[in-house]
């Protein structure tokens, strides 16, 4: 059946119902799209979710607001209520509390989606720009809403995760302060928090939405292979009922699981006990798990400025070849990727282990300030190894600029996936390596 | 030709004083928004100092280590009789640390970095001494001002108040 015969058949029966549902449909979508866009292991879905996660998050979390209040004494019994007074009200919490985890989770999978299919050139280089702001955003909307339990949990990963920030040079500690509305974590900090968790961020994030779909338009729409084929299709039905597919099944996933699995509570905060371990949000606890191995400058401050600037940067470099639309660019891209993530499963848990427990910089050069033993030695060290291996793959492999840079950034991805595990499954009291099961 | 000139000057110069009060009115309004956005700030400014009473001097035991976690600092007497009041705010990440009698030393449980009796890193990630309180001692009673912190490098001896 050709694709005009798909569409007479549409149109052949309009009711009127239908009709307005078509109408409501093509303010977001054009009548017809190419058939190669909408096939589902291009894209996976994945922006989609997002939107469905965030009308989710808003829905969810206008409910939790007509209990919830933001004040240290209160907030901690207001959640017990919302848990064992209200009808449902744990079911709303716990689904506010998978989709905000899956929230960070698939932005994440969708900008390495997008970076794997080759959509960030050209006239798709500012909706890139807009797609790693929203990134930024929503990580910052998952993580004010971290500390509005007033739990332990909260507390102390909020109360790690802004310290960062005295690191900054110069204006580090009063940023902190700034941040904080206080030396510590307290009632000001909660109020802040609260205030951009529920207003500032997501009206941003919508905004920027709105223009993140527009530049898809603009763009032409979801980015596809030159060689597809010109095939269009109507986006009602084809491209409508596979959103309504995956939305759905999204749904139910989170309904089912937060069904069975309750988002966490701890003990009340108590700012004069830290419990052991003390963690960061799980997207932090790469960070973290840096922090251990570097000085702090380093690992929190330089090291992730220079991966968002690098993300930033990715468009303006001089690509001589575009490949858009196939993942992993090339033949040659995908065994690229292949080898960065079993380079990194190597190197990495090698060089924890080593840092670990034979490596200690500060202890060979006693007397050197800490921000050049255990900051710049070790990260001009690291650097260099990689510099190495880069040189390696460039002689061995002869890839093309994008190819190489596929490389550097499926190794930064591996690498800080590494860390990231390590963090949250190996470090048990005092921060000590260990086997999961013995945490 | 000159009225013309004269003309466009004047159109241009309003519209300059627009966008000057424009900006002006931004500023004026990032300014009020970066002071309601810092709640209770001008409070800690105006300092009033909050004192906490721990005790008579001649009661605590040289050489004990005793926990304020309600003022969160950590009362320490010397063996020469010496008092200071160190936070249990960790300088690395701002948890708060322990104290280790058996291994006598403080010790942060979130990234393992512990510090001697006089605060001073024994061993990293953190990267500076714990700041400490200022220690007044009024007719034989120990003070702690807790309003300020005191930030350090590392211990000295006039860090030590006597009676």
């Amino acid at each position: 059946m050709t694709n005009k015969q798909d569409l007479e058949i549409n149109r052949e029966k309009p009711s009127e119902s239908n009709k307005r549902a078509r109408n409501l449909v093509l303010h977001i979508h054009p009548v017809l799209v190419r058939k190669e866009s909408i096939r589902f292991n291009l894209t996976f879905g994945l922006g989609g979710m997002l939107a469905v996660l965030f009308l989710l998050q808003v829905f969810t979390g206008v409910l939790l607001r007509f209990t919830y209040v933001a004040s240290p004494d209160k907030a901690y019994d207001s959640i017990l209520t919302i848990q064992n007074d209200i009808f449902f009200g744990q079911l709303i919490r716990n689904m506010h509390n998978w989709s905000g985890i899956l929230f960070v989770l698939i932005a994440f999978l969708h900008l390495l989606r997008t970076f794997y299919t080759g959509a960030f050139y050209d006239k798709r280089r500012w909706n890139w720009i807009i797609g790693v702001s929203l990134m930024v955003l929503v990580i910052f909307q998952n993580f004010t809403g971290y500390l509005l339990p007033w739990d332990q949990l909260a507390y102390w990963a909020i109360t790690v995760s802004t310290s960062i920030l005295q690191y900054v040079p110069v204006v580090g500690e009063r940023l902190m302060e700034f941040i904080r509305g206080g030396e510590n974590v307290n009632a000001s900090t909660l109020l802040i928090f609260y205030n951009f968790h529920t207003a500032i961020l997501p009206l941003t994030i919508v905004i920027l939405m709105v223009f993140h779909f527009w530049r898809v338009r603009k763009a032409g729409g979801v980015v596809v292979a030159e060689k597809s084929s010109p095939d269009m299709v109507p986006s009602d039905p084809d491209l409508v009922l596979k959103e309504l597919v995956t939305a759905l099944v999204l749904i139910a996933f989170i309904l089912v699981l937060s069904m069975f699995f309750n988002a966490p509570l701890q003990d009340r905060a108590d700012p004069a006990f830290s419990p052991n371990p003390a963690k960061a949000p799980w997207y932090f606890m790469g960070v973290q798990e840096l922090l251990l191995h570097f000085h702090p400058f380093f690992s929190a401050i330089l090291i992730p400025f220079l991966f968002v600037g690098g993300l930033i940067w990715l468009p303006f470099l001089h690509f001589k070849e575009k490949q858009q639309g196939v993942w992993f660019y090339t033949r040659k891209g995908e065994k690229l990727v292949l080898i960065a993530a079993v380079v990194a499963l190597i190197t990495i848990p090698a060089g924890i282990l080593l840092s670990e427990f034979v490596i200690d910089v500060e202890r060979m050069l006693p007397g050197i300030p800490l921000i050049i033993s255990s900051g710049l030695i070790p990260f001009t060290a690291v650097f260099v190894l990689f510099a190495l291996l880069l040189y390696v793959v460039r002689k061995k492999m002869a890839p093309g600029n994008n190819e190489m840079i596929l490389f550097i950034m499926s190794f930064l991805m591996a690498a800080y996936f590494i860390f990231s595990l390590t963090g949250i499954f190996f470090r048990g009291t005092g921060m000590q390596l260990m086997w999961p099961w013995n945490i | 030709m000159k009225t013309q000139t004269e003309h466009i000057n004047r159109r241009s110069f309003l519209k300059r004083i627009w966008a000057w009060l424009g900006a002006i009115a931004v500023f004026e309004f990032a300014v009020m928004a970066f002071s309601m956005l810092s709640p209770g700030g001008r409070k800690r400014k105006r300092g009033a100092s909050s004192f906490v009473t721990v005790g008579y001097a001649n009661e605590i035991v040289p050489g004990s280590v005793i926990p304020y976690k309600s003022g969160q600092f950590y009362l320490v007497r010397y063996q020469d009789g010496g008092f200071i009041a160190l936070s249990l705010i960790c300088t690395h990440l701002g948890c708060s640390i322990g104290w280790n009698s058996s291994e006598d030393q403080f010790i942060c449980p979130c990234h393992a970095s512990s510090f001697d009796k006089f605060g001073n890193v024994l061993n990293p990630p953190a990267t500076r001494a714990l700041d400490t309180y200022k220690v007044f001692i009024e007719e034989g009673l120990v003070k702690v001002d807790t309003s300020r912190k005191i930030r350090r490098t590392g211990f000295q001896n006039s860090d030590l108040v006597y009676t």
